[in-house]
């Protein structure tokens, strides 16, 4: 039992299950269904979201290591326990899930078929996600990493667009090889440590030789979740064919699964490969940023521009974490919190346009800017934080990661920042089309500004954009311990120059 | 040597109860086909209760033995058997093939897999495994008017035989080269001669090979998808659970327990065979339509992962392949109580394609399947993603990882085909029309997905079962 006296994390992880079985038993016809599962999802997933601030404000960034752990026997004979616990960087992420889960869900109201179900998924999967950003065992870890799809899966496949099959049945493959192999790594380390717990997995070593094995699962698992570029080929369908809800999500919590990966796992139980791939990974960042935005400068629809450029700032978050720096890293985390954020609020903005009916050819919008000045205003206010305007969150997160590309590499942090400049062109770019232009169209003239509804999901996420952008150091004061202690215990863990015993080739097949 | 009694009580039980049951058929008045399930049914229930309370130890010399390992196959085995007879109550009268006799054969064929399981000699394993399969034949042909089923029985009848014919060659060459038939007294004289002779080897082999016809390990996998598509859907039911179980039972006691020693020699076979199992299996399946195939396809690759755990040949992985098989026959009675469900107007049909749009028609179906063959894909959070990894980490701890990169490459290949069932039922659009499923199909079903869904919070007493039972046959 933890400080609190509750289970506080497994109270957040599993209230949505509550919630689920609610929803699962409403009676009545139809109509009053889909309106109960509605406003029970909603509260559901409000209330997670005040035991998270409840979890932020009683957190004390001053204390070392993992608070709030909890661990009870769960798998006899393997010895595997349940273990949770979050420190400075979980603690975010859980916190981005929910806050983005009930805008997701509130952005979904609008959807009319078979709305208990879609509720059902939507709080699965805010479970899921949650639990796995507070998991402390490898096979807890896995089992929430990998049930996500699940729930995703029948989100996308049943309530998305036109090639929604196509996309659900990729999406699903792709992640399901990444998460296997990252299986078969974690029964080596489980093997390797004797234990599958993830404190104890920190400070197992492991020999070089294997590492690179490790290295390539991990980096195809978490690379595919991340949409890391070359892997990110599902993303484009997925998030076109998703419903916004799903698309939300998938872009703001889900990738999200994939870079809180990399912080977790690899760069921390793999230095040697992690520093040996380093290049790699720059190389894969940097192609990502300038590569993915100069396809999303030439996308001509709306919302595959906003999924091209998620991926570039994916590639962002990877070079940043793998400067090792605490810079690069603290970049990384703010950036994964801002794009959480701004994307989610982008594609919002995509979907009040998809309520009124709109296409989402760009060269069919224009002039928003007069007939809706309130959208656009918050439109813009996001545009901007994703082009990393200073005073967004953006701005913070890019800078940090390219002054800790600089310790590094002055190439990487050069090439870094073209991609702040193309994401510059490519969202004035959709900028022009959307609310500049002149396209005269009568449906356009009869478009209403936001509605209430609309305005209090964006609100709140222009809110977060700005508070990041502007007071950064409410953030970064609770994971700059975190941080600072990885970034030491990779370096130490490289220093005395690899005086680990020569393995033999049978212990790496093996 | 244990009292007789008490100890042979479930057997007892089970050949009295059913010779009873025929009696009762033959002489009351009318069909009583309802009547002698049902009463089978509690039968297998009070067996199941003799079984735990039977005491350990042997009877008649050695032939027999109780232990913690054959009380938890025993228990696996009823109910699977029962299972399928409670599936056989409405299928069986709408089909017109609702004769008593149907339970009569099961009680005979689950009082030879218990026999089978018990065996503790080379004679009471070949009586018992004769018994189960004498009567499953029967069990396969049992729509004796449809083509498809004779022609399902008389495969299996062939095969079998030829099976039965490969074991019994392959005791007596154990027999004359060892001397003996009891396990125990094999196990003594295979450890003090320092490996065996090469004609013990091959007796090894050929047992080996009879029991993988049983559990339809591949290559000695042909029989099954047909008979799998030909029987009666229950009967399927039934071929998929029980027998499986006291076949791969079997299997490990006899494997790791007279041939302990010579685990150097068929350690190697058991892999062998899983590998090819598991990819068979994977790769089968890919082009069935007709959904009993596909599932026979499915129980191949089953069978494979299962074997990882024995092919580990220590303790944890013999506990690993119980749980295994325990998930698997509830997944499998559960899927196979959704086959049976598929009925319209009167008539079963069979194809993936007759499920289209199942999910907005029969939302609390759909899932259930959806969650069952998710499970059966082995993704977590449900039950099949757990019996993977046991089996799974018993192969890595000794080394095996081969057996580990295979069995996750061939659950890719897998979850693709399962994953295509589920995008019938609720991306495709389509109306099923089923007909309402009888309440003892729905029981089944909604146990079989219940139990997946549920074993994550609570997994503790059947591993633990699992452990008390391997560490009878390992300790």
């Amino acid at each position: 039992m933890n400080s609190l006296g509750f289970p506080i994390l497994s109270l957040i992880t599993f209230l949505p299950l509550v919630g689920v079985a609610f929803i699962a038993t409403l009676r009545g016809d139809d109509e009053a269904v889909a309106r109960n599962a509605r406003w029970g999802a909603l509260w559901v997933s409000l209330v997670v979201l005040a035991l998270a601030v409840y979890l932020w404000v009683v957190f004390d960034p001053a204390q070392p290591g993992f608070e709030f752990v909890e661990a009870h026997s769960w798998l006899s004979g393997l010895g595997v326990q349940y273990r949770m616990g979050v420190d400075g960087i979980s603690l975010f992420l859980i916190l981005l899930s929910a806050f983005i889960t009930p805008i997701a869900i509130v952005s979904s109201w609008s959807i009319n078929k078979r709305v208990r179900e879609f509720m059902i998924a939507f709080l699965l999967l805010d479970t899921m996600t949650i639990g796995m950003f507070c998991a402390l065992d490898f096979v807890v870890f896995y089992v929430f990493f990998e049930a996500v799809l699940l729930p995703m899966y029948l989100i996308i496949g049943v309530w998305g667009g036109e090639r929604r099959v196509y996309a659900a049945v990729k999406f699903f493959l792709f992640t399901l090889t990444g998460s296997l192999l990252m299986l078969l790594a974690l029964v080596w380390m489980w093997r390797n440590a004797g234990t599958t717990d993830m404190v104890t997995l920190l400070h197992t070593p492991i020999p070089p030789q294997v590492q690179t094995w490790l290295f390539i699962a991990f980096l195809v698992s978490f690379g595919v979740k991340a949409a890391v570029w070359p892997l990110h080929t599902w993303l484009p369908d997925a998030y076109g064919e998703a419903p916004l809800p799903g698309t939300i999500m998938l872009a703001a919590v889900l990738s999200k699964m994939g870079s809180y990966g990399f912080l977790r796992f690899t760069v921390p139980m793999l230095p040697h490969a992690s520093a040996v791939a380093a290049p790699l990974m720059f190389t894969l960042g940097v192609v990502a940023v300038i590569y993915v935005s100069l396809v999303a400068l030439a996308q001509t629809d709306m919302k595959r521009m906003i999924a091209y450029s998620s991926v570039a700032h994916m590639g962002l978050i990877v070079v940043g974490i793998f400067t090792f720096t605490v810079e690069g890293i603290e970049g990384a985390l703010l950036q994964m919190l801002s794009h959480g954020f701004i994307i989610t609020g982008l594609f919002i903005c995509v979907g009040v346009l998809l309520a009124r009916g709109e296409s989402m050819t760009l060269s069919k919008l224009g002039g928003l800017a007069v007939r809706m000045p309130v959208y656009a205003t918050l439109l813009m206010l996001f545009a901007l934080g994703s082009m990393g305007m200073p005073g967004t969150s953006g701005f913070v997160g890019e800078i940090l990661v390219i002054v800790g590309a600089m310790k590094v590499n002055f190439w990487v942090s050069l090439l870094s920042a073209t991609g702040m400049v193309l994401g510059a062109a490519y969202m004035l770019v959709l900028l022009r089309a959307v609310l500049f232009d002149k396209t005269a169209r009568p449906s356009l003239d009869g478009l209403k500004d936001l509605s209430a509804v609309e305005f209090a999901m964006l609100v709140p996420l222009a809110m977060m954009v700005l508070w990041i952008g502007i007071y950064p150091t409410s953030f970064t004061h609770i994971f700059e311990a975190p941080v600072s202690a990885m970034v030491q215990a990779h370096f130490a863990s490289l220093t005395p120059p690899l005086s680990v015993p020569p393995v033999s080739l049978a212990m790496v097949t093996k | 040597m244990s009292p007789l009694f008490p100890t042979l009580l479930p057997e007892l039980a089970l050949g009295l109860g059913g010779m009873a049951l025929l009696m009762f058929g033959v002489l009351a008045k009318g069909n009583q086909f309802i009547a002698c399930s049902l009463a089978a049914v509690a039968l297998f229930a009070v067996t199941g209760v003799f079984v735990l309370l039977a005491p350990a130890g042997m009877v008649f010399g050695g032939l027999l033995t109780t232990t913690d390992f054959t009380r938890y196959a025993d228990v696996l085995v009823l109910l699977g058997a029962a299972a399928a007879l409670v599936l056989s109550l409405d299928y069986n009268q709408r089909e017109d093939i609702a004769r008593f006799e149907f339970p009569v054969l099961v009680v005979m064929a689950v009082l030879g897999m218990i026999v089978m399981i018990s065996a503790s000699d080379m004679m009471t394993l070949y009586l018992g495994f004769e018994l189960q399969s004498l009567a499953l034949y029967i069990c396969a042909a049992f729509a004796r008017d449809s083509l498809r089923s004779t022609e399902a029985g008389l495969k299996y009848f062939v095969l079998g035989a030829l099976a039965s014919g490969l074991l019994i060659y392959g005791i007596s060459l154990v027999y004359g080269f060892a001397g003996t038939t009891n396990f125990a007294a094999l196990a003594q004289e295979l450890n003090a001669s320092q490996g065996a002779g090469y004609g013990t080897v091959i007796g090894v082999v050929f047992v080996l090979v009879g029991i993988a016809f049983k559990i339809s390990a591949a290559p000695f996998h042909m029989w099954t998808p047909d008979v799998y598509e030909g029987s009666p859907t229950p009967v399927t039911s039934l071929f998929g659970t029980a027998p499986k179980v006291a076949a791969m039972a079997l299997l490990i006691s006899v494997m790791v327990g007279p041939f302990g020693h010579l685990l150097s020699q068929w350690q190697m076979l058991i892999e062998i065979l899983s590998i090819i199992s598991m990819t068979i299996g994977a790769l089968g399946a890919i082009s069935q339509t007709n959904i009993k195939r596909l599932m026979a396809y499915s129980s191949i690759g089953h069978m494979g992962y299962a074997l990882i755990g024995l092919a580990a040949g220590t303790e944890a992985g013999v506990q690993a392949t119980l749980v295994y098989l325990a998930i698997y026959i509830v997944m499998s009675f559960g899927v196979f109580a959704c086959i049976i469900a598929m009925r319209r107007k009167g008539q079963a049909v069979e194809t993936i394609a007759d499920l289209a749009g199942l999910s907005t028609q029969k939302p609390g179906y759909a899932l259930a399947l959806a969650v069952l063959l998710w499970s059966m894909a082995g993704i977590p959070p449900l039950s099949g993603f757990f019996s993977k990894l046991y089996v799974f980490a018993a192969a890595i701890n000794v080394g095996l990882d081969t057996l580990a990169v295979v069995g996750v490459l061939t659950s890719v290949m897998a979850a693709y085909y399962y994953l295509r069932v589920i995008k019938v039922m609720y991306f495709d659009s389509g109306s099923p029309d089923f007909d309402q499923a009888a309440g003892g199909v729905r029981l089944v079903m909604l146990a079989g997905a219940l139990a997946t869904v549920f074993f994550v919070f609570i997994p503790g007493p059947l591993v633990s079962a699992a452990g008390a039972a391997a560490r009878a046959l390992m300790g």
